[in-house]
């Protein structure tokens, strides 16, 4: 897969070294030359609002005003670690993570490994499960809120039908966050089915065919040789979920707008309202660098994980 | 691994397909397909309901709202959603804003991605250590600052706060440098020999070979940009430079409980993706796959 291979060192291939000064000194021109107008980008709308960030959230700053106000040391963070606004949000953002990563993973690689199996009309599968991801989030949240609507919606007939009493889905307390986790799996489920399809194919079929000449059940098979083969696969595609279900903003404020009574407001949504209603934006500054951590403990631990397996390879 | 040594343990063993095994793949595979025909229902049912509501005049569906057929089919909803709404505008917008900011990406991202791959040049350790760290921030914590940075030089509201911050893209470079380091080198070599200065060198040899990323950044970027929602939500405020999705965000509160009207919207919001997607696939998906950004 080829983000695991990208050089993430600076392991380019190295030419024939001339040995000539002036071709070092040419080389350097041109480098510089090409790789200015993205350095020149990605200072201005990515290292400047980094640090801009970092500076701002031990400040008094206020979007009303232009800038950083008065001094406030760490009193934005302790004020953020001992809100229980901000820590109900982190955790409305941690559970939104623990009810979509297994089944998005689960369902996803279930889903990959039948469909491979297949031999004819994959790409129909494929066509089906990979298109609700292309959809914008507002038009996915239209459709499911419409889906959801008390009395009126689909699932409640449904439900109603097989003799369930449906549960008030969004406007619930109990029940909203599940509503846009099911909504989410829906929608989101077809990347990591075909991140999972690419992976099997490189699963080469010999083992299958040997390990049924040996009489293992499909289910051996699949246990004992496609998903350990799967790995790596697995890996990346557990990482890549957990932190695009961590910056979930979209559909709860489409669908719930944090409520019903802020019971799923997640992190995004509260750095957005208090940044943008409140217009606290040094405090805001704070809490958006304590979520920024937990993220940056994710990929870290993903990255040394990667690493180790790469040398063990 | 379990896999390989079962394997080797089956290669020296005598071929002998057994019958008696056959029942138990034919009906494992009829039980795959029952269960991938159960999910395909599942995942098309929402979609084909969204088109089939905003067929149904309004007030058919406030009296039998979960009727499938409706003997009064019409594109009355269309009618009123395409004129009497601003979605044409979201269109363009998000149309522009998607065509530039992927064709900014390609060209700029490329261009760094052939530095840090094909030239020595010295502080190329300290700019990938930087793309590196890059990588490792997401666009949405960088919001508030953002903003107050477009805020501070009057581009709120305009193409540019869209596109500016999403050219220089830390994955885009890297995959373009992997992509660059499996050109041999000696197609450069040679042509540095000849003369030909390294943009040219860029321009004219490596820049053709390189299509399959060149269409994975591109695909990226514009689907990336087209469906993005927090940060144009934040910077477009005005109906007449919103993109397709923050518009979105604001029918269901301008149509009430014309159900129609909002699925109309929905589905119109979702259709240019869905047909492009349709109709380029393979090409799509060998992009997600090969590349697994999200």
């Amino acid at each position: 897969m080829a983000i695991q291979t990208l050089p993430l060192d600076a392991g380019a291939p190295v030419r024939a070294a001339t040995g000539h000064h002036s071709r070092r000194r040419e080389d350097t021109r041109a480098g510089w030359g090409l790789a200015t107008p993205f350095l020149v980008l990605y200072g201005l709308f990515l290292i400047v609002p980094t640090l801009y960030g970092v500076v701002m959230s031990f400040f008094n700053s206020s979007l009303v005003h232009n800038g950083l106000g008065g001094f406030a040391g760490p009193d934005n963070y302790m004020e953020a670690l001992k809100s229980s606004d901000f820590w109900s949000s982190m955790w409305h953002t941690v559970l939104f993570t623990l009810m979509t990563v297994p089944p998005l993973v689960v369902v996803a690689l279930v889903l990959a490994m039948f469909t491979d199996r297949l031999k004819r009309g994959r790409w129909f599968y494929r066509l089906i499960f990979f298109a609700p991801y292309v959809i914008p989030s507002a038009s996915a949240a239209l459709i499911w809120t419409w889906l959801y609507t008390p009395q009126l919606g689909l699932w409640d007939k449904w439900l109603t039908d097989i003799g369930i009493t449906p549960p008030n889905w969004l406007a619930d307390p109990n029940w909203a966050m599940a509503s846009v986790a099911l909504m989410t799996v829906w929608w989101t489920l077809g990347f990591n089915f075909v991140l999972y399809l690419a992976g099997l194919q490189e699963i080469p079929r010999e083992l299958y065919e040997a390990a049924s000449v040996d009489g293992a059940s499909p289910w051996v098979q699949l246990r004992y040789i496609t998903i350990p083969l799967l790995r790596r696969t697995t890996a990346l595609v557990l990482v890549l979920q957990i932190i695009a279900s961590l910056k979930i903003f979209d559909q709860i404020y489409l669908m719930t707008s944090g409520g019903p009574n802020f019971a799923t407001r997640p992190v995004l949504e509260y750095v957005y309202d208090i940044g943008f209603t409140d217009f606290r934006t040094g405090y805001t500054a704070a809490a958006s660098m304590l979520y920024f951590l937990v993220i940056l403990v994710v990929s870290l631990t993903w990255y040394v994980i990667n690493r180790r397996q790469q040398k063990e390879a | 691994m379990a896999a390989t040594t079962l394997a080797s343990r089956i290669r020296t063993r005598p071929a002998a397909a057994s019958r008696s095994t056959d029942w138990r793949f034919r009906y494992f595979n009829w039980f795959c397909v029952s269960v991938l025909v159960v999910f395909a229902a599942i995942w098309i049912i929402p979609l084909i309901w969204a088109v089939d509501t905003s067929l149904k005049p309004d007030g058919e569906i406030a009296t039998n709202p979960t009727t499938w057929w409706s003997g009064h089919f019409t594109l009355h909803a269309y009618r009123t959603v395409v004129n009497g709404g601003n979605i044409g505008t979201w269109y363009l917008n998000s149309f522009l804003v998607a065509l530039a900011s992927a064709v900014f990406a390609v060209v700029i991202c490329s261009m760094a991605g052939f530095a840090m791959s094909q030239t020595r040049f010295r502080g190329r350790q300290l700019i990938f250590a930087l793309i590196a760290a890059g990588l490792l921030i997401p666009s949405q914590v960088l919001i508030v600052p953002m903003f107050k940075e477009f805020n501070l030089v009057h581009l709120l509201n305009t193409y540019w706060a869209l596109i500016l911050p999403s050219v220089a893209v830390p994955i885009c470079v890297l995959i373009f440098a992997a992509f660059f380091n499996g050109i041999p080198s000696e197609l450069a070599e040679s042509a540095h020999v000849d003369g030909a200065s390294w943009f040219r060198i860029y321009r004219t040899i490596y820049m053709p070979l390189t299509k399959p990323a060149i269409s994975a950044v591109f695909i990226f970027t514009f689907v990336w940009k087209w469906n993005d929602f927090l940060w144009p939500l934040l910077v477009m405020t005005n109906p007449r430079t919103m993109t397709l999705p923050v518009g979105l965000s604001q029918v269901s509160s301008a149509y009430g409980i014309q159900y129609a009207e909002i699925m109309a919207s929905a589905v119109l919001g979702a259709l240019p993706l869905l047909v492009v997607f349709l109709l380029f696939q393979r090409r799509i998906v060998e992009g997600v796959a090969t590349t697994g950004i999200k």
